[in-house]
């Protein structure tokens, strides 16, 4: 236990733990210290200076965010000092930055700006440092704009220290510092993964996520087209933030009569897809089990990853390539639903699919780029047109002029739109691996799983890397081959602690049957296209909402979802059969290494 | 030519440890051997030490001794700061232009020469003053430039 120090915050006295930054116990006692290179999920960088405070007998400002506190310090937070030493700092920051707020997508939502605001930094004191540009358009999901960037770090400490990809560096030094690629390479050519944590990081807009909205409004305006629409699980816990209300507050009803209004002409939801994804993926499983422990097949591997997150299946093939045939050939939710969309959903309302635009909300980035890989066009049409994420569909609804507060829940339509409770978990860390349990464990016993009200806890929560176990016991006739296996499961999310994960199970030292891995912290609820900011309790909040999202649903475990049941008996057959190996699989490809 | 790197960036991490360390005299010893760190090393060395090619850029970007583009097989670099400014080192910069046809930021066609400001030498007293390579030249006049660059041509 910490020894606890006492200090003194503008005459305030306090008691903190030792150890505790000025910033950090600034805050216990609600006094506000600007930051812009500071974030809570990451380490201190120190580098920005904005957060400096004065402290007794020290001649020098000291930063905040990296100054422990010490016994009897005498701390001092608003004095004419700091605060024309902050003006100075801000002021020399703008000298660099375009300020260009109007046309930035990050505006409103930018550190930086709020600060300038905050400081009424309206003078031009220094000279203007401004250099030309050209912003960085080659990635599908991300665009990086240097002249935007304050050269805080965030986004580089954020690759490297969440995500384990280090795809970004800070380049060259003093006043040519920057923050780039290999070589300064396009984003498009390089290990990103299209997460696009470090969106949500950036103070500025030098980072954003690339823009779909004047597409979909387009297909939307055209009265040729019949644009379908589908919701990620997580959107739904997030989208509110925008429009002011607190974290984890749900808007399922209303973000479903938004999409209609703005017209949409068919709202259907990701969560059924999800619930097919667990259909094709359990069964891939069990097959999989089978090939493995019946069979004795050297060719299939253990454990099988999930492959939800296109953020994960492209570090895979970065990074790890010699795993990728433990990946579970499953599409993702969003591809699946989009190769269904322009088949089985063209034929059954009798639509030419070349006439259907389909659009995903997600919250995330890199769905961005899995739309665009060419595999993804076994309809004959690339599957999915746009993908906007929870903050683009924000501003779409702003846009459109509805007031989404004000209009009364509604529901997704039918045909791809019914869920379950398992489908909606796919939204936060573990869901995927407990939707595939609920369904898997009753498959091979004939039994709910053994938890009270079906809630897997395990593997729920924010810790990196959680494993769970399961006894499979009184199998049905079909699955005896699994009586008495203990099934050993393991769930990652942030990439950084799956590759800590991954490296384990190359090395022996773990073994799992089932693993299941979210690229972004917290899963998709942390994704890289959800509302900015992002910290810890945030994601908490989100995912609260999203177990009791859950727990609201008629059905909760993905087979007993009618909409699903009837695919297979209409058009699919069974699960992992023909049609489903045409439509629903896919394969993936080796990527370089840099 | 590209398994010979690999080859021999391989015996530097064995000769220096495969851990983040080593980088920095991995990328020197690769500079001494090929002038400037090409893409496919600074890959190599990435993969040898299992970092990522950006930090691997990073480190290298961060310093003037290590350079990423083309670079001549002999590097001039030429004092800029105030006293070697003071003591007229643009006739040095001339004298050197004029002899091997290269700009501050050019290398000659031949591969031979760079041509390079730097900020200070520590030489105030004996300005104005160059590096070659490793070796320091002071208190320059056009003409012992040229004595002094002939030699090299010869190397």
């Amino acid at each position: 236990m910490n020894n606890i120090v006492n200090i003194v915050i503008n005459d305030t006295p306090l008691q903190v733990a030792e150890g505790t930054s000025i910033l950090h116990a600034a805050k216990m006692m609600n006094v506000h210290i600007p930051t812009l290179c500071h974030h809570e999920d990451l380490c201190v960088a120190g580098n920005c200076r904005i957060c400096v405070v004065e402290v007794e007998n020290d001649p020098n400002l000291v930063a905040a965010c990296a100054t422990p506190v010490r016994e009897n310090m005498h701390i001092l937070t608003n004095t004419s000092k700091i605060r024309t030493a902050r003006k100075h700092i801000l002021e020399l920051l703008l000298t660099e930055h375009n300020i260009n707020c109007i046309k930035c997508s990050h505006s409103n939502s930018c550190e930086l700006q709020h600060l300038a605001l905050e400081y009424r930094s309206d003078e031009e004191i220094f000279i203007d440092l401004r250099k030309p540009s050209r912003t960085d358009v080659s990635s599908y999901a991300i665009q990086k704009d240097d002249s935007k960037c304050i050269r805080c770090t965030r986004c580089v400490r954020t690759c490297a220290q969440l995500q384990g990809v280090n795809a970004l560096t800070m380049a060259n030094k003093g006043n040519l510092a920057k923050m780039s690629t290999f070589k300064e390479k396009p984003m498009a050519e390089v290990v990103c993964t299209n997460c696009g944590q470090c969106i949500n990081r950036c103070p500025t807009g030098a980072l954003t996520e690339r823009t779909y909205i004047e597409d979909v409004w387009n297909a939307i305006y055209n009265p040729k087209k019949h644009v379908i629409v589908q919701t990620a699980p997580a959107v739904r816990v997030a989208l509110g933030e925008r429009f002011g209300l607190k974290s984890g507050h749900r808007v399922t009803g209303k973000m479903v009569a938004a999409l209609r209004a703005m017209g949409f002409d068919s709202v259907l939801d990701t969560d059924w897809s999800a619930d097919l994804t667990i259909m094709e993926e359990g069964t891939e499983l069990l097959s999989r089990l089978k090939k493995v422990l019946v069979d004795g097949n050297t060719s299939t591997v253990l454990p099988m990853f999930t492959s939800c997150s296109p953020g994960w299946i492209k570090f895979v093939e970065h990074i790890f390539p010699e795993m990728i045939p433990n990946l579970s050939t499953c599409k993702s939710p969003q591809q699946m639903f989009g190769v269904l969309a322009k088949t089985y959903y063209a034929k059954k309302k009798e639509i030419d699919p070349a006439n259907i635009v389909s659009v995903s909300i997600m919250p995330c980035t890199a769905k961005k780029y899995e739309a665009n890989r060419s595999e993804m066009r076994d309809s004959g049409f690339q599957d999915v047109d746009y993908v906007l994420t929870t903050r683009e569909l924000a501003s779409m609804i702003q846009q459109s002029g509805i007031n989404v507060l004000t209009l009364k829940n509604e529901t997704y339509d039918s045909v791809m739109g019914e869920s379950s409770g398992a489908g909606v978990i796919f939204g936060a860390t573990g869901g995927v691996m407990e939707a595939a349990i609920r369904t898997a464990y009753e498959l091979v016993t004939g039994r709910e799983v053994p938890f009270d009200e079906l809630r897997i806890t395990p593997v729920r929560g924010f810790d990196g890397i959680k494993e769970a176990s399961l006894l499979l016991e009184n199998t049905t006739e079909e699955y005896r081959f699994l009586e008495g296996v203990e099934l050993k499961v393991a769930v990652a999310h942030g990439l950084a602690n799956a590759r800590n994960l991954v490296q384990a199970i190359k090395d022996g030292l773990v073994s799992y049957h089932f693993v299941e891995v979210m690229a972004c912290p917290g899963g998709c609820l942390g994704g890289g296209g959800q509302p900015i900011p992002t910290n810890i309790d945030i994601r908490a909040k989100r995912m609260d909402a999203i177990y009791k999202e859950d727990e609201k649903m008629s059905y909760r475990k993905s087979h007993e979802n009618q909409e699903v049941l009837t695919l297979y008996e209409e058009f699919l057959g069974k699960p992992n059969g023909e049609l489903s190996h045409k439509l629903l699989h896919t394969y993936y490809t080796e990527r370089n290494r840099y | 030519m590209i398994s010979n790197n690999e080859e021999f960036i391989s015996q530097l991490a064995d000769k220096y440890g495969r851990n983040r360390e080593s980088l920095l005299p991995m990328l020197q010893e690769v500079m001494d051997q090929f002038y400037y760190l090409n893409e496919d090393c600074m890959i190599t060395i990435a993969k040898e030490l299992d970092i990522s090619t950006a930090d691997v850029y990073g480190t290298a970007s961060f310093y003037s001794f290590l350079d990423t583009n083309e670079q001549g097989k002999h590097v001039i670099r030429v004092c800029q700061t105030i006293i070697c400014d003071m003591k007229r080192k643009e006739d040095i910069i001339d004298a050197i232009t004029e002899l091997i046809g290269i700009k501050p930021g050019e290398t000659t066609h031949d591969g031979k020469f760079s041509l390079h400001y730097t900020n200070c030498l520590g030489a105030c007293h004996k300005g104005p003053a160059m590096l070659i390579n490793d070796e320091p030249y002071t208190e320059l006049t056009p003409e012992k430039v040229k004595d002094i660059l002939v030699s090299y041509m010869k190397k």
